[in-house]
Parts: C-alpha cells; sequence; structure tokens
C-alpha cells in the first residue's frame, strides 16, 4: 500500500497571495480520489505541490513518510506519474516516442532498455493504444492524446498517478473510457488522484472527494458526503440536486 | 525514436560521416590559385606548404565553426522549445563580438590576434551566461522570457559595437569591419587544438542530454513529471551554447544562418529525434560550412566572398524552398 499524507500544506506564489491554506489529507492507495472545486480554489496548484513541481511555503507531503519535495527527482517521479493540463498540441513524435517518454526516471541512458520497450508495450495494451502506436501524436484527437499521456503516466510505472482535468476536451465516449481506466488503474493497485470540474463523473467514480473552497480543504468524504447539495451550493454559488434514475442511479445537475 | 533507434542513429551517423570526411579531404584540394597536385603529392614546395599551413587548417577550422554553430542552434531550438532560437537571435553571437570588437578598438594594436580576441569574445559570451543566470535567480524565466531577453540583449549589443566602431581611429575601424564581416582564415594549429576542445566538450554534453531535449518536446509541465529539471537544462543548455558560439565567434568572426538552417534541414529529413539530430547536425553543420567557405575563396578567385554571405545565399534559398515543399 502507497501512503500519501498531506500535512498543513500552505502555498502562495512569488509576490502574490496565498493559494492554499493549511491543506491536511491522507490518501491510501488503491483509490481514486476526485479533486473538486470552483476556479482559482487551488486544485492545479495542490496537484503540483504533490508532484513535487512546487515547494510549499510550510506543511510537507509525504509519501511513504518522506518528503516529497526533498525527493530526488528521478526517484520521486518512479513513486509519482504527473499528467498535467496542457501539453503543445504539435509535438512532431510518434505515440510509442511520447509513450517511452514516461521512462526518462529509469536512466538518462541515450537509448532505452528492453525493459523500457516491455513496459511501453503493457502500457499500450492497457489503454488500448495498439492501432495508434506508430501514428504521429501531432495528428490524434484531443481525447487520443490524452489516452497517449495516460499510457506514459502507465509507463513510467508509478504507483500514484495525477491527473489536471483529464477529461477537459473529450467527448462523452472518450470522456467515459478515461474513467473506466482510472478503475481499472485503481483495481490494479493505483492511487489516481484526478483534478476535474466534472462532478457528476466524479462522484461516479471516484472513491473520495477533496472539495476545496479558496484554498482550504472544504471536505473530504465519499461523494455522497463530500458533494452534498448544501454545501455544494455554499462552495459554487449556484444550486445542486441529486436525483435518482428509475434503474437506481444517482447523478447530479445544477442550476436554477 | 520509435523502431530500433540504435540502428537508425547508426546507420545516419556512419553515413554523414563518410560524406562529411569526402568533402573535408575534396575541399583542400580546391581553390582559386591553382595547385600542382604531381608537387603536392612529392611534398614539394610550394604546393606541400600551401596544402598544409593553409588549405587543411582553414578546412578544418570552416568544419568545426559550421559543427559547433549547428549543434547550438540545434540545442537551442530544444531547451527553449522554439523554432527561431539561434546563436544570433539569443544575442549570444553579438556578446561575442562586442567582446572581441572591445578586444580590437581598446588593445594596443598588436594584440588584435589570438589569445586575446578570443578571451575577449569568450568573456562576451560568458557574461550573457551570466546575466542570465543572475536573472534567473531573481524571477522565475520561461524560455520566451530567455529568448525575448536575447533578442534585446541583441541589439544593446550591436549599439555597443557600432558606437566602438564609429570611435575608433582608422586602422582600428577597418580591422573592426574585416574581423565584423565574418569568415574562414587559416590559423595555427594550437588554435585548431583549443577550439576542437572547447567544441568536442559542448557536443559531448549535448549528447548526452539528447533525451531529455527529446522529453522537452512536450513541454516544461511534462518534462518536469518525467524527472527533468527544466531550468537547470535550461541554464546549462544556454552555457554550452554560448561556450560553442563564443569559441568559433572568436577565431572566424560573427558567421550567420548556419545555426538556423542546418538543424531545421536535418530535422525535417530526418525527423525531430535529438539522438540523431545531434550528431548530425555536428557533421552535416561541419560539411556545409567547408562547402560554402570552398565556393566562396574559389568563385571570384583572387578576391573571397565572406562565407556569410554564402552560407545565406546558398543555403537561404534551399531551406525556403523546403519549407514550402511540404
Amino acid at each position: 500500500m502507497t501512503r500519501l499524507v498531506l500535512d498543513g500544506l500552505q502555498f502562495a506564489y512569488p509576490g502574490g497571495k496565498s493559494v492554499l491554506h493549511g491543506i491536511s489529507a491522507v490518501a491510501d492507495s488503491p483509490a481514486v480520489i476526485g479533486i473538486v472545486g470552483p476556479n482559482g480554489a487551488g486544485k492545479s496548484t495542490l496537484l503540483d505541490l504533490i508532484a513535487g513541481q512546487r515547494i510549499p511555503r510550510a506543511g510537507q507531503c509525504t509519501l511513504g513518510g518522506q518528503a516529497i519535495h526533498q525527493m530526488p527527482r528521478d526517484a520521486l517521479c518512479r513513486q509519482i506519474a504527473h499528467v498535467p493540463q496542457l501539453v503543445p498540441a504539435d509535438v512532431p513524435l510518434t505515440v510509442e516516442e511520447v509513450i517511452l517518454t514516461g521512462r526518462l526516471p529509469y536512466g538518462r541512458g541515450l537509448f532505452e532498455q528492453e525493459e523500457d520497450h516491455a513496459a511501453m508495450e503493457q502500457a499500450i495494451l492497457r489503454t488500448r493504444l495498439t492501432a495508434f502506436r506508430g501514428r504521429p501524436f501531432g495528428a490524434l484527437s484531443g481525447g487520443e492524446k490524452q489516452r497517449v499521456l495516460l499510457a506514459a503516466a502507465v509507463c513510467q510505472g508509478a504507483p500514484i498517478v495525477l491527473l489536471d482535468e483529464p477529461s477537459a476536451h473529450l467527448d462523452p465516449e472518450n470522456e467515459a473510457a478515461m474513467w473506466e481506466l482510472f478503475r481499472e488503474l485503481q483495481q490494479s493497485g493505483h492511487l489516481v488522484i484526478v483534478v476535474t470540474h466534472h462532478l457528476g463523473l466524479a462522484a461516479q467514480h471516484c472513491d473520495r472527494i477533496w472539495l476545496l473552497e479558496q484554498g482550504r480543504l472544504a471536505a473530504d468524504a465519499v461523494p455522497c458526503d463530500a458533494l452534498e447539495p448544501a454545501r455544494l451550493e455554499r462552495v459554487f454559488r449556484v444550486p445542486f440536486h441529486w436525483h435518482q434514475s428509475a434503474e437506481g442511479r444517482v447523478f447530479l445537475t445544477y442550476g436554477r | 525514436m520509435a523502431a530500433d533507434p540504435r540502428r537508425q542513429v547508426g546507420s545516419a551517423v556512419l553515413v554523414a560521416t563518410f560524406a562529411a570526411l569526402a568533402i573535408a579531404a575534396i575541399s583542400p584540394l580546391l581553390g582559386g590559385s591553382g595547385m600542382d597536385y604531381g608537387r603536392l603529392w612529392r611534398g614539394e614546395s610550394p604546393d606541400w606548404e600551401i596544402f598544409v599551413n593553409l588549405r587543411v587548417p582553414r578546412t578544418v577550422l570552416a568544419f568545426l565553426a559550421g559543427a559547433a554553430l549547428s549543434v547550438a542552434g540545434a540545442l537551442y531550438q530544444a531547451v527553449l522549445r522554439e523554432a527561431l532560437a539561434t546563436p544570433s537571435s539569443l544575442g549570444v553571437t553579438s556578446a561575442a563580438a562586442l567582446g572581441a570588437v572591445a578586444a580590437i578598438a581598446l588593445g594596443s594594436g598588436e594584440e588584435t590576434g589570438f589569445p586575446l580576441v578570443w578571451a575577449a569574445a569568450l568573456a562576451g559570451s560568458g557574461v550573457v551566461i551570466a546575466l542570465v543566470a543572475a536573472l534567473g535567480r531573481v524571477k522565475r524565466f520561461t524560455a520566451f522570457t530567455l529568448l525575448l531577453t536575447g533578442i534585446a540583449l541583441s541589439g544593446i549589443c550591436t549599439a555597443i559595437i557600432l558606437l566602438l566602431h564609429s570611435l575608433a581611429g582608422i586602422t582600428r575601424s577597418f580591422q573592426i569591419a574585416h574581423w565584423l564581416m565574418g569568415g574562414i582564415d587559416a590559423v595555427e594549429y594550437p588554435v585548431l587544438g583549443w577550439l576542437a576542445g572547447a567544441i568536442a566538450l559542448g557536443t559531448w554534453w549535448s549528447i548526452r542530454q539528447a533525451r531529455v531535449l527529446n522529453v522537452l518536446m512536450l513541454g516544461e509541465a511534462w518534462a518536469a513529471g518525467r524527472g527533468v529539471d527544466c531550468r537547470r537544462v535550461t541554464w546549462q543548455g544556454f552555457a554550452v551554447g554560448a561556450l560553442l558560439v563564443g569559441s568559433v565567434t572568436a577565431v572566424t568572426g560573427p558567421i550567420g544562418f548556419v545555426g538556423l538552417i542546418v538543424p531545421h534541414l536535418l530535422r525535417r529529413i530526418l525527423g525531430p529525434d535529438y539522438r540523431l539530430l545531434i550528431p548530425v547536425c555536428w557533421l552535416g553543420g561541419g560539411a556545409f560550412l567547408v562547402v560554402c567557405d570552398t565556393i566562396s575563396r574559389s568563385v571570384l578567385a583572387p578576391v573571397e566572398i565572406p562565407v556569410g554571405v554564402t552560407t545565406a545565399l546558398l543555403g537561404g534559398p534551399f531551406f525556403v524552398w523546403l519549407l514550402w515543399s511540404r
């Protein structure tokens, strides 16, 4: 089991106001955790801190008892794979080449080793990208690109996968497929932490929700508790409603 | 990078090596003043001396300069993820030129050769590195900021060069103008040895970082998530590029265009993999400048055209054709 501990995390951008005010939470693998909240609540910043890409002003984020921002970069990236919100659209690499970038934390030699290629083959199979493997990354659709980036994160072999709004530009079919992949990763022992604005999908697919409000953790609970309508209305300033379909499925809507 | 990159890199480097060696071997035999190849073969004067003391060092210098400028161009384009990043656009060439021009303008007149001008040119490019490093300590910089800073620095350096030029006496003014035209001249073998050492160091670092440069194509955020210290790589890449460009500029004067067209040309032909691109840029850039220098000293002999004119006139139209033909 991998345990990630956020202990009183505070962060402020240089010369700017404070973004996070003492976030404390614990995440154990396997799980899918959704980080939700309004724009500017500090979701992506929190993800960057967990990824070790920013240094907290106070508090710390630890992995197996070790402060993340003090871990050597390659060692950290063997534990945490971070998929940022944006990568350049015109990357002149093929799908395979992009996926193999996930193996850099295992060695900086000029060429990848056999085990790197084996990890790539596994990642391609798991993300069902066999038909795309030789194609140019730049020619893929937004959904296909997201799958390739997720495959690279899988290829990285890290037990923790962080994703920043991975389904922001996806159609419903690709979005559903993406969340299924998160579930598959969880079933194979990963801790998946996803920043998302899709509260309904987060409620449906996440084991736990971290709800951020102006840099503070407004809720850390299972979806039906964290996404309680009165709390959501306070945080997002718009009314939310839970509904139940005839088949018994629950879903969340918002608006007046 | 995909299908057996070892074989792909190996065969491309082998072909490029043979081509570059062939060009480098033929070039010293060609030139404006006719050479008696029989006397050269028998090692007789003056052809043997012309060959060994003038033609060969000139070809070696052209090769080293082209190799260094091409690798520096590819390196800048990689670390800054900017197609227009070149030694010239980043201010490194201008800073090195300013150092050299200052040495010529303010020196005693007898010290305008190696090593004073070289040291001054290296110091000029070193100032750019120090400035960028200082800015980086004060504020987090992006690749784009670095590029804009370079363009501004280039403008400032050019202005100071013009000022020094206008204040210099007639002799110095002529020396400055001649040096600023840039060109390949025969230099002594020890100078070539120093230059080769500096270029080997810069090229070795660039090849060692090739996989990291590949990952940087996906942006800083992605590279950071694969363990790359982007700020460090950018800063180191900038410094290594300055070493390459500063060393060459010190000996040859400013030669533009090579750092732009050779990497882009080879990227179009061979693809974006820096493990392949950097060694082939070294070989291809070297061969390209040897060809340009051979043309420069042959077509209007005994008048020599500045090599920068030939690189632009020969490479420019071909580069534009290549860009528009795909």
